[in-house]
């Protein structure tokens, strides 16, 4: 662990900032840990920690997509709609009698296609990321609904090649926690080192400072915003190989739980900062404490408002060590 | 000593964490008199400002009004005693009305259930007309920032105070609005308000103040009768060692250089049209003006920040046709924002990060990465040259003075090596000290053969630092003015148009 918090500070002048935060969550994660070896036999054995990366893999995909667009000053709160869209079209593709990988590269297509016509309405129209990705959270639930007619795909069909990306492993870890590891690196990696990315920290910190640097700052929101509803797609596509199923009504509520990771994590809703890092990390923290919460057998009705009450929590603290600083 | 002065500061301290902002300083404010407060930025002079009108507590220290000892809990507790701030920045509601900003405090302790406009609206136009003529019922939002700074001011007006602190109120006034306010000040004074000016404006201080004083580093240093000493005196005092020069030397009359930039019939079909500019290298051409005389737009269009309508731009003999900025910035053309903290810097970005901002490629290598050491490299290179005084360069730029974010803005623009650089006031709201190392380091690019433009709205900047000014009036160029016919009273007359004896008044009270 210690490694880490010397890779995450590692002299960069970004993740800096961030740094003292990022060391905090994994002190409080690990606290939590210990903690909860002892209240429980379960917890600290490797099927449990499975199940915990199992289940916020796939999230985490998109948690990556949200934490740029946050660092570039939007939010989207459509991707849990857009994770539904891409699954229920690539599965009715697939029931149409198309083979699975091109019916999953068409609805990650159509996804991007969504953040497109996101970023038209930010960029070109010149509304805001909340009430254009408020209105694409309602339609793009509303398409899942038509193309499925309001009953989930069942795709039990699906060739094992396929199903194996969201069901099999290597070495018995799975494909899913794979994947996730090969895109948090390579996102956190180029949001560190692209120039490309660097551009998204100034259009996030200050765009009429962009904008006076040269920076075409429409362009870079704009395929941030595409980045995000890609990411999402994706993942879509790999809930569908999981669970052999294309439900309407999956991921709603999911764009919250997003959120708050990347916010907890580090993220900024006011743009200009955040780091993948943190936000994974703010990830893993809501999903030790659902775990925990699970294996100490508090009842669901409370999960809800535990995570809600961490993420004030955390924000609050990060707000008051931000003020004493300045 | 007959009367206690109206607000005396005795032994005030002040500390934000280990950074002592004020210590042990005093001052004394008398009645009916106007008492100027300078001092370099970062001297003390708001932190102190900000005490007296409640929105921070001193660490140590009394302050009396009327010769009785008071705490100051919040602003309202400091309306109450009769004291009124005008902040520096501006803080008023965007998107509410003129009026409504006017007034907010009346309309905060109101009991009445249900707003009468009619009434709010005739009495806020009442005040904003003593300073200038802005419709109450426009938003704040879309005046310009000077008069967004005289909302500020009436707003001050309308409470019924016996202290008034301007904190540098003429930073973004136009001249003429300028004297509007000194002459509104005046008659404060004469209805026995006292007033408390800061102001960077030596000219400003000379004409209007009774006394000053002057704090450095946060302590107190000197209070003089105005008539006592000379605007020299003040700033050494500020300073703290000898400013021998406040401009380095003009240019020698015989060495005219090449022509590095020619605009000829610029054009943008709103804001101004027809506009010839020379700019030869060696020299600093200042463009002078008021505000919203076109100076700005003139100069970023030039630049491709804006679209233009008809004229073209040959920049170093070759037509210059940039549709966007970055194109500008490629072929050696690069403009800096007035609006520092607006669009000039990234505050909460590294300092490193800032001075790249302008040309990535130059810093990325193959495969699209940024080569950090290579930025670092350019980022000491530009700051060592430009004497930014910071804990280093990965220190975001929130945590320099005003100066030394200037000197971060500047940095950038000269990361690319430009071969013309326009600076939209650059010293601005910026200390005496640092403005005289911009200066000089204006003048020696100009040497180096960097085409070097300054637009500013400060006479004696424009005098003292330019070769040649030319003047713009209502979106086209008034007039040139070489090095020996430079003078406040012919800018003056050529930014306003009028030549009567009025404007020479003017001159006069500004010189």
């Amino acid at each position: 662990m210690h490694a880490e918090i010397k890779a995450a500070g590692r002299r960069i002048n970004f993740a800096q900032l961030a740094s003292m935060r990022e060391a905090g969550l994994i002190v409080i994660i690990l606290a939590l840990c210990i903690a909860m070896s002892f209240a429980s036999p379960h917890f600290l054995t490797w099927g449990n920690f499975r199940a915990m990366l199992m289940s916020f893999s796939i999230e985490g995909i998109v948690v990556v997509g949200m934490t740029i667009l946050l660092i570039v000053g939007g939010i989207d709160l459509s991707v849990g709609s857009v994770v539904c869209f891409s699954m229920v079209v690539s599965g009715a593709l697939f029931l149409a009698g198309l083979d699975p990988w091109t019916a999953s590269l068409i609805g990650i297509g159509v996804s991007a296609l969504i953040g497109a016509a996101m970023g038209f309405f930010v960029t070109v129209i010149g509304l805001n990321h909340f009430i254009t990705s408020l209105a694409a959270m309602v339609i793009v639930r509303g398409m899942c609904l038509v193309v499925t007619k309001g009953t989930p795909l069942s795709l039990f069909t699906l060739p094992p090649a396929f199903k194996a990306i969201g069901q099999g492993s290597f070495n018995n870890i799975p494909y899913v926690i794979l994947i996730f590891v090969v895109v948090v690196a390579i996102f956190d990696f180029l949001l560190r080192r692209a120039t490309a990315f660097r551009k998204v920290f100034y259009t996030g910190s200050n765009e009429k400072a962009a904008q006076f640097s040269g920076i075409r700052t429409n362009q870079v929101k704009f395929w941030v915003t595409v980045l995000c509803s890609t990411l999402a797609g994706l993942a879509g596509v790999i809930y569908m190989a999981r669970f052999g199923a294309a439900t309407p009504t999956f991921g709603a509520g999911m764009e919250l739980n997003i959120i708050a990771a990347a916010v907890i994590g580090g993220a900024s809703l006011n743009g200009g900062s955040g780091t993948i890092f943190g936000a994974i990390l703010g990830m893993a923290l809501l999903s030790v404490v659902t775990s925990s919460l699970i294996l100490l057998d508090v009842s669901v009705y409370w999960q809800d408002m535990i995570k809600g009450c961490i993420l004030l929590a955390a924000v609050s603290i990060d707000h008051f060590l931000h003020r004493k600083k300045s | 000593m007959t009367q206690a002065p109206i607000l005396e500061i005795r032994g005030l301290s002040k500390a934000f964490g280990p950074v002592k902002a004020l210590s042990d300083v005093r001052f004394e404010l008398r009645r009916g008199e106007i008492h100027a407060l300078c001092g370099e930025n970062g001297a003390g002079k708001s932190t102190l400002m900000n005490m007296i009108a409640g929105v921070l507590q001193p660490d140590e220290g009394d302050i009396l009004i009327d010769g009785e000892r008071v705490s100051i809990h919040s602003p309202a507790a400091a309306q109450r005693l009769g004291i009124a701030l005008v902040h520096q920045e501006i803080a008023l509601c965007q998107d509410a009305t003129v009026a409504e900003n006017i007034y907010m405090a009346a309309i905060n302790s109101r009991r009445a259930p249900l707003m009468n406009f009619q009434k709010l609206y005739a009495d806020a136009q009442k005040v904003m007309d003593l300073l200038a003529p802005i419709p109450v019922r426009t938003r704040v939002a879309d005046l310009s920032i000077s008069s967004q700074q005289l909302v500020e001011i009436a707003k001050a007006l309308t409470l019924d105070c016996k202290v008034l602190m301007l904190d540098e109120p003429t930073a973004a006034l136009t001249e003429s609005e300028a004297q509007r306010l000194f002459s509104i000040v005046r008659g404060l004074k004469e209805r026995g308000i006292s007033v408390v000016y800061i102001s960077h404006r030596m000219a400003e201080i000379f004409s209007l103040c009774d006394r000053v004083t002057v704090f450095r580093d946060g302590r107190y240093v000197a209070t003089d009768q105005v008539a006592a000493v000379s605007p020299d005196d003040v700033v050494r005092k500020m300073v703290g060692r000898e400013i021998t020069q406040l401009y380095p030397d003009k240019l020698a009359p015989q060495e005219p250089g090449r022509l590095l930039l020619s605009v000829e019939g610029l054009s943008d079909g709103r804001r101004f049209a027809d506009v010839d500019l020379q700019l030869r290298a060696g020299e600093i051409l200042g463009i002078g003006g008021l505000i919203g005389a076109g100076r700005s737009e003139i100069a970023q269009t030039v630049c491709g920040l804006r679209p233009s309508t008809s004229g073209t731009v040959a920049l170093d003999g070759k037509q210059l046709r940039p549709r966007s900025y970055g194109d500008a910035v490629k072929a050696g053309l690069v403009y800096l924002s007035e609006d520092r903290k607006g669009s000039g810097v990234f505050l909460d970005l590294p300092i490193a990060a800032n001075i790249s901002a302008l040309d990535l490629a130059r810093l990325t290598g193959r495969l699209g990465l940024l080569d950090r050491k290579a930025e670092d490299r350019q980022a000491k290179e530009l700051t060592g040259r430009l004497g930014v005084r910071m804990a280093g360069i990965d220190a975001t730029v929130s945590t320099l003075s005003g100066g030394n974010q200037q000197k971060v803005a500047i940095a950038r623009q000269l990361s690319v090596d430009p071969k013309v650089i326009i600076m939209d006031e650059p010293t601005r709201g910026i200390d005496v000290g640092a403005k005289v190392e911009i200066h000089r380091l204006l003048r020696q690019l100009a040497g180096s053969g960097v085409g070097v433009i300054v637009i500013s709205s400060e006479l004696p900047e424009l005098i003292g630092l330019c070769d040649r000014v030319v003047v713009v009036r209502e979106g086209s160029i008034a007039g040139e003015l070489t090095a020996n016919e430079l003078g406040e009273e012919a800018i003056i007359m050529l930014a306003s148009g009028v030549q009567d004896s009025s404007n020479q008044r003017q001159a006069q009270n500004v010189a």
